[in-house]
């Protein structure tokens, strides 16, 4: 019984640090609409700054506090929502989870890059100073923190509730737009609940540095801690947050007090919030579909089969020609991008098509290379079938939150992240704990593909193969239909559209799409663990397709080539690894409103050389060709086709449909 | 016959009653038209019919059974279509991929394999929008929007039509071809019921009318009937008992509903 009551205690000293930080997730969401994945991260990167005021500089704890608190983290809060976040709320929720994940991605490399790598630690607060409760040792510590609670819930309360200011901010969650009419301003509401949330962030983080570590990761995923507990209040309310906050504490606690310490049970506990998040979600009602402002977006030209076709014939061309020359440690890498590349086709599919974000696409690769190890069958058979694996896990993961939006649907994929990370794949039947499987290389029609070389052109024939499947469906009934679900679910469901199967067949085909590469993956490697499939990998890989254009596969060859080289150049410059991230981070920041990516600015630039290139052509092609000749004929076919995976041309008809009629 | 039946219905968003005990139906064969003052809770009625708002209390019928449970998705493919007062054309999509989008979801799996473009051709031709068929959607003016929201809502071939303001942006010619449409889609045996401000067209269109004020039915009739209705007057249409030109045409006052207590509220206040 003692020990039931020290474990609870336990439980709600962590809870009311969890319940701090989640309040402050759920007064930035729901003052402006954006959902901030880097809470976490701002956590982290606070926690640091705390570190350094007080270890590194030597000052004295109250004020590095104070500073923290009440100057450093209300200014980081406000830089963001001015330079970041204004505005976001009202585009699609895609492109919100995006460029915070992108802040993510940036503060981790900022981080690196201000505090390099060493063991640091930050001691509790009077870490000398305890009471005996009963059985139990209560620390100051532990005690400042649920004062620091108490004390956050009430200012909350008093602000919302009794002030001019908080006021504005339920207004503000209402209608800004009417707000405004009303002489309030929106964007000092948004900004002061940036503040204060970030503030939140940087107490919750402080308080939990001493338990969790000053580890840039650790804390980042903080994040799913928040929004595990804020999910119980559907991310709106602030009572059921705390009551969330302490619930998953309390949970967590009793993890570890009465769950096994070896096998299977042991590596619950790190993944209780993300099983907590689940549970709720499995118990949230139906959401409805929501009417609103539908704005059609501009996305990249889809090639014709054409173009697309001489285009990959010319790539596998290339290809061959590349990899007889290149050593063994240089294919392994053009395979890597190969298989970063045929995952981010199935982002295309997910996000550039459909507009919904998963931040474990490269889990489901995982899977996939798990799958074909396990099955042992290097043939075309296991291929296929480690693929499929991987498309019925995916489904599994969008059944729970098929009946919900698209945030939870995004968040719902990062907590499986994690949970696979630290829960299945390190299981004893998977890659074990710091384990690793070995896999044989593919088999086609019964020859081993056992040569580095050859193998890797196979990888760019199913990276071509697989292109050319998503662009048919881009091109038929599923594509147009997928484009409709993006810009109006409301009309879809009016027109007798079952969106929520719908969204579970197509979150499965990307799925296994991302298996498929991880099958491939193990066969290149020979060798595949746990770390290779992290789930950091899912959201590098995520702003890397935005940064160089989501809908469309020349984004994702490009998108992947750059993937693969960030490792190597981190290697060769392991000074600037942290400034990497920040230059993707801050860049998918920059750029992930526009989810085309530099890949639609290339097609732009070869539209531009066409337009000033052709006329010149033709007038060359004329006085050698006799009348009507090949001249006429190229023309012709230029005007049908389109931008192939680098550049030139728009089909004037994206999707295919000219339909001749006599009218 | 009737078709739509919505029975008492109520809804409430936290302490705004938007919907009070609404009752009204709408038959084949006919266009109805549902009016009624700003925030009368019209748009909040066809939510609640299309099911994409759950109403606090009350029951809404189709074709005899209760469909107040029935998903969205379900309610279309039983034969109900509609049409939003805020666009919701799917704006990357040309015009006729709008149509055939819709042309898809009706056909069902065999519309993934079937081609439906003559069909589609016919109903851009049908609502006069065919000029704009290849363009975007979200490029082309109000007005066509609004008649490819009808053209879509077309293609899956429902028995009810819910419009949703559908002539604004049309010019007063295009107003009058609306309404001919109209009446022809009616005389196919659909119902239609029509929330609309052009007071012209709803008076030359529609068979019957009803008024919603605070969410409450205020009155139900005629198109005469509607104008002359005293209650009608006062909450929407401006007149007042002694400028109203109507005012010789005796009130059907046998027609009224009882008005809603919200609208009482207000009076007394």
């Amino acid at each position: 019984m003692s020990s039931l009551f020290a474990f609870t205690l336990l439980g709600l000293f962590t809870g009311a640090a969890y319940a701090i930080v989640a309040s402050g997730m759920v007064l930035t969401y729901t003052t402006t609409r954006v959902f901030n994945i880097a809470h976490g991260a701002f956590s982290m990167l606070l926690a640091f700054t705390f570190w350094d005021f007080t270890i590194r500089q030597g000052m004295p704890t109250l004020l590095a506090l104070a500073l923290v608190l009440l100057v450093v983290a209300p200014a980081v809060g406000w830089f963001t929502q001015r330079f970041v976040a204004r505005g976001l709320g009202e585009g699609p929720v895609s492109v919100s989870l995006v460029v915070t994940v992108g802040l993510l991605v940036g503060i981790i490399g900022l981080a690196q890059q201000i505090w390099p790598p060493a063991p640091r630690v930050l001691l509790p607060f009077h870490p000398e100073t305890g009471w005996q409760l009963g059985d139990t040792y209560v620390t100051a510590h532990q005690l400042i923190t649920i004062i620091c609670s108490v004390v956050v819930a009430g200012l909350l309360y008093g602000l919302l509730n009794f002030t001019r200011i908080g006021t504005a901010m339920r207004a503000s969650v209402d209608n800004p737009e009417l707000l405004k009419l009303f002489g309030g301003r929106p964007d000092t509401v948004a900004a002061l609940s940036w503040a204060i949330g970030v503030a939140l962030a940087a107490l919750g983080g402080i308080l939990l540095t001493p338990s969790v570590g000053l580890d840039y990761y650790a804390l980042t995923l903080l994040v799913i801690n928040a929004y595990a507990a804020a999910m119980l209040g559907r991310l709106k309310s602030l009572p059921l947050t705390f009551v969330g906050a302490m619930g998953l504490g309390i949970a967590e606690s009793y993890a570890v007090a009465y769950l096994p310490t070896e096998g299977f049970w042991s590596t619950v506990r790190p993944v209780i919030p993300a099983l907590f998040l689940f549970t709720i979600m499995l118990a949230m009602p139906q959401a409805q579909l929501r009417i609103g402002q539908v704005k059609g977006i501009v996305t990249a030209p889809v090639p014709t089969f054409r173009s697309a076709g001489a285009w990959g014939v010319g790539l596998l061309g290339m290809v061959a020609v590349v990899v007889a020359g290149l050593s063994t440690s240089d294919l392994l890498l053009v395979g890597t991008a190969a298989t970063y590349a045929i995952v981010m086709l199935s982002m295309v599919l997910l996000t550039g098509y459909g507009g919904h974000v998963s931040l474990a696409q490269f889990t489901f690769a995982g899977v996939g290379a798990l799958a074909y190890a396990k099955l042992d069958e290097p043939n075309l058979y296991g291929l296929v079938l480690a693929s499929l694996i991987a498309g019925g896990v995916g489904a599994l993961v969008a059944i729970p939150v098929l009946r919900l939006t698209g945030l939870y649907l995004a968040l719902s994929t990062l907590a499986f992240a994690v949970l696979m990370d630290k829960m299945i794949f390190q299981q004893d039947w998977a890659f074990k704990f710091n384990g690793t499987l070995q896999t044989e290389r593919l088999s086609v029609a019964g020859i081993s593909l056992g040569s580095d070389a050859v193998y890797v052109w196979v990888m760019a024939l199913v990276f071509v193969v697989t292109a050319f499947g998503v662009l048919a469906l881009r091109r038929g009934v599923l594509g147009r239909l997928l484009i409709a679900m993006r810009d109006s679910p409301s009309a879809c469901g009016t027109l007798g559209l079952d969106l929520r199967w719908f969204r579970v067949g197509l979150f499965g085909l990307s799925a296994s799409i991302a298996g498929l590469a991880g099958a491939l993956f193990a066969g290149l490697r020979g060798s595949i663990g746990a770390a290779d499939f992290l789930y950091f990998q899912s959201l590098l890989m995520l702003l890397l397709a935005v940064v160089f254009g989501v809908t469309s596969v020349t984004g994702a060859l490009l998108g992947g080539t750059a993937l693969m080289l960030m490792p190597v150049w981190q290697s060769s410059h392991p000074e600037l690894a942290g400034l990497l991230f920040v230059v993707v981070g801050f860049g998918a920041v920059a750029l992930g409103r526009d989810p085309n990516g530099i890949a639609n600015h290339l097609f732009k630039l070869g539209r531009v050389l066409r337009s000033r290139l052709e006329p010149r052509l033709r007038e060359r092609l004329d006085g050698l060709m006799p009348q009507g000749g090949l001249a006429e004929e190229r023309l012709t076919a230029a005007g049908a086709s389109d931008v192939p995976l680098v550049s030139v041309g728009v089909d004037p008809d994206p999707t295919g449909s000219k339909v001749e009629v006599d009218r | 016959m009737t078709l739509l039946e919505v029975d008492r219905v109520v809804v409430r968003f936290g302490g705004v009653v938007a919907v009070n005990e609404a009752t009204f139906e709408a038959d084949r064969g006919q266009v109805t038209g549902l009016i009624g003052p700003n925030g009368a809770g019209k748009t909040t009625c066809f939510n609640v019919i299309s099911g994409l708002q759950k109403p606090t209390k009350g029951k809404v019928r189709f074709k005899g059974r209760s469909i107040t449970s029935l998903p969205v998705h379900r309610r279309a493919r039983r034969g109900i279509g509609r049409t939003f007062q805020r666009l919701e054309a799917f704006g990357s999509l040309t015009v006729r991929d709008n149509v055939r989008v819709a042309h898809d979801i009706h056909a069902g799996l065999t519309g993934l394999v079937r081609p439906s473009s003559a069909d589609v051709e016919a109903l851009l031709d049908r609502v006069g929008i065919w000029d704009y068929a290849t363009e975007r959607a979200d490029s082309i003016p109000t007005g066509a929007a609004r008649l490819l929201e009808l053209a879509r809502c077309l293609a899956c071939d429902p028995e009810l039509l819910l419009l949703d303001e559908p002539s604004s942006g049309l010019d007063e010619s295009e107003s009058d071809a609306f309404g001919a449409l109209l009446r022809e889609l009616a005389d196919e045996g659909r119902a239609i019921l029509m929330v609309e401000h052009d007071m012209d067209l709803v008076m030359s269109v529609c068979d019957e009318i009803h008024v919603l004020d605070f969410g409450a039915v205020i009155a139900t009739g005629s198109p005469a009937q509607i104008r002359a209705d005293d209650g009608v007057q006062r909450a929407y249409l401006g007149y007042s008992d002694v400028d109203d030109p109507t005012t010789e045409i005796a009130p059907i006052t046998g027609a009224l509903t009882a008005p809603s207590t919200a609208a009482a509220t207000e009076v007394q206040a």
